[in-house]
């Protein structure tokens, strides 16, 4: 079997390959090795430990790591709202794009990709007026963040969706589905939310990645996240800060995994699909 | 599954622009209860915009449709109570052919063992009842559209709207498909409109084809009608294969090649025309025309000729039975048999 040719016939060799996923991976590697690493040691006295890790899980220091645990649940409750607006605002006006306005899709693209070109800091210098309007009204719970992650998500939210939106007939199936009777809540609940399940829960994770990793909106606006409390918690304990870290990491990484099985998922669909047509 | 009773449909004065593009201009057609339908035009003709217009997939800028009498114009697509089958594949890629079968009865609240009983009959009815647990991957492109066909028709609609069914299929899916779709239709006698660009597909199925142009309707009639008596010149050179050949008429008649026929519209007024002889109307004969064989091509029950007339000029196009198998190069003479043929402006 020869070996496959790119276009520009400069495809590297399998050794080549290996060596720069070796690179890369090294690259990646040896910061997370070395906070692993930190994470064990006993301290000046020298030797490795298990202690930190299990400190972090014994009742008997709860008090210490309020901060984590705070900073951690509100983190989860940004990330459960950001996911809420995704699906309550996002999705709802790409199907309605798609479907009524598909001449705005352009518009609604760029509108979603726009946050990935603003630096979170010049973000929030604009969101900084802002919340204090969304103070007056919603108060200042943690929570009213998710507003400013809710647009920070956009660009990889809509990237995910609009992929699988892409992929299925979605004005066929919806007038299919009209001419059966089903009214226009039918559709959107029956026939596009059932095939847009891989876009939907692979934006939703993507949209928990974001939130959980980050500091900058936070801790420039003065609310308590994960990240903000690992900062806090660095500068009593910098053992369970980089715990925490890694297990952020940790976290993220399964997230990202479980939407890559997604997307194979939804390759091999459409790859079954156009073998069969 | 019962027989619903055909309904009429008609529709008047229908008007549709897109960003002032005419796409339907004063369109008026009916048809009667349990009657096929076919829409035959070029595309862009606006065959498919009347028949989203009658689903209500499109909002007509003015005019009335109405099924029975009753004036359906301003109800939405989900309460006109018409099937539908799409071009393209539609079915639900998450249902199976069973739950596709059941979705409009789901629809109308019809209890489950009703449901999948009702579903089972309709795929029986399209052959496919040993394909209840498939997903749409799972079926070939004609199976798809054999359970949209039991989909549409499971609710036992008032009007079945076809859309170009077959155009995605291959050539012997289509014929079976199309006759199994002519038999389900007349089983049920439900009124049927038949979206279709293949003037093959709409004489073999339908009672009566409308034949559009710009939005509208040229002519509409039996098969027979629009091949034997067009009344258009564009009818006239849509319809089948013609011989384009020069004219002139006279006294009600015309003279080509060196014969006078009859013409299919008599008050034709007198001057130079082209004749649109079909090429079944010309015949391999031991005396006439003389001309060379150029090339023979079979068509499997019937063979089709093209011979060059003495002139070197005019070609013609001869259809006969394969057992005349005329060689390129062959000498041949050619006679025209005297039917009636239509004329257009030179």
């Amino acid at each position: 079997m020869s070996a496959p040719v790119n276009r520009t016939g400069i495809a590297p060799s399998k050794l080549v390959r290996r060596l720069i996923l070796g690179v890369v991976g090294v690259f990646f590697a040896i910061p997370i090795l070395s906070m692993i690493e930190f994470t064990l040691r006993a301290g000046l006295a020298g030797g490795y430990t298990f202690s930190h890790w299990t400190g972090l899980f014994d009742p008997a220091n709860a008090s210490k790591y309020q901060v984590v645990y705070t900073g951690l649940g509100n983190s989860l409750l940004l990330a459960v709202v950001t996911v809420a607006i995704v699906l309550l605002v996002l999705l709802p006006t790409m199907v309605l794009v798609q479907l009524k306005f598909p001449a705005l899709r352009r518009v609604l693209e760029f509108i979603c990709i726009i946050p990935i070109t603003v630096p979170a800091i010049v973000l929030v210098v604009g969101l900084a007026p802002v919340y204090s309007v969304v103070a007056k009204i919603f108060g200042s719970s943690v929570w009213t963040l998710a507003f400013a992650y809710g647009i920070t998500v956009l660009p990889y939210a809509y990237r995910t969706i609009q992929s699988n939106l892409g992929a299925i007939d979605v004005n066929t199936l919806s007038e299919a589905a009209r001419s059966l009777g089903a009214s226009w809540m039918a559709v959107f609940w029956r026939v596009l939310i059932p095939n847009l399940r891989r876009g939907i829960m692979a934006a939703s994770f993507i949209s928990v990645a974001v939130v959980l990793g980050e500091f900058t909106i936070a801790s420039l606006l003065s609310r308590q996240n994960l990240q903000t409390a690992i900062l806090l918690m660095s500068q009593s304990d910098p053992y369970v800060a980089i715990i925490i870290a890694l297990l952020a990491l940790a976290f993220v990484f399964l997230l990202l995994l479980v939407i890559g099985r997604i997307g194979a998922g939804g390759k091999s669909q459409r790859k079954r699909n156009r073998t069969k047509s | 599954m019962s027989s619903p009773q055909g309904v009429a449909v008609d529709l008047a004065n229908i008007t549709k622009s897109y960003g002032g593009q005419l796409a339907l201009n004063a369109l008026n057609l009916s048809a009667q209860p349990g009657e096929f339908v076919a829409l035959l035009g070029p595309s862009g003709c606006g065959k498919t915009t009347a028949l989203r217009s009658i689903a209500g997939l499109e909002t007509i800028d003015s005019g009335t449709i109405s099924i029975n009498g009753e004036d359906v114009t301003d109800r939405p697509t989900n309460k006109r109570d018409m099937g539908m089958v799409f071009q393209s594949y539609s079915l639900f890629p998450h249902l199976t052919a069973g739950e596709n079968v059941e979705f409009g009865l789901r629809m109308r609240k019809v209890g489950a063992v009703e449901r999948r009983k009702k579903a089972a009959a309709a795929l029986v009815m399209v052959g496919l009842d040993s394909h209840v647990e498939r997903y749409a991957h799972e079926l070939s492109g004609g199976q798809q559209q054999r359970v949209a066909l039991a989909r549409a028709l499971v609710t036992e609609p008032r009007v079945l709207l076809l859309d170009e069914p077959l155009s995605a299929l291959d050539a012997k899916v289509r014929v079976q498909l199309r006759e199994e779709i002519r038999r389900i239709q007349t089983q049920l006698g439900i009124t049927t409109f038949f979206v279709t660009h293949d003037q093959e597909e709409a004489l073999a199925v339908a009672d009566r084809v409308a034949v559009m142009q710009a939005g509208n309707i040229e002519q509409i009639g039996t098969p027979e009608d629009l091949y034997r008596h067009p009344e258009t010149p564009f009818v006239a050179e849509f319809i089948g294969l013609s011989n384009r050949l020069d004219g002139v008429v006279s006294a009600g008649e015309v003279d080509v090649l060196g014969y006078r026929l009859p013409l299919v519209h008599a008050a034709t007024a007198d001057g130079p025309v082209r004749v649109l002889l079909r090429p079944e109307d010309v015949e391999l004969a031991s005396e006439g025309l003389p001309g060379t064989v150029i090339s023979s091509s079979f068509l499997g029950s019937l063979r089709r000729t093209n011979v060059l007339l003495s002139d070197d000029t005019t070609m013609v196009a001869v259809q006969h039975t394969v057992r005349e198998n005329p060689q390129p190069g062959e000498h041949v003479f050619l006679a025209l048999s005297g039917t009636a043929v239509s004329v257009v402006p030179r």
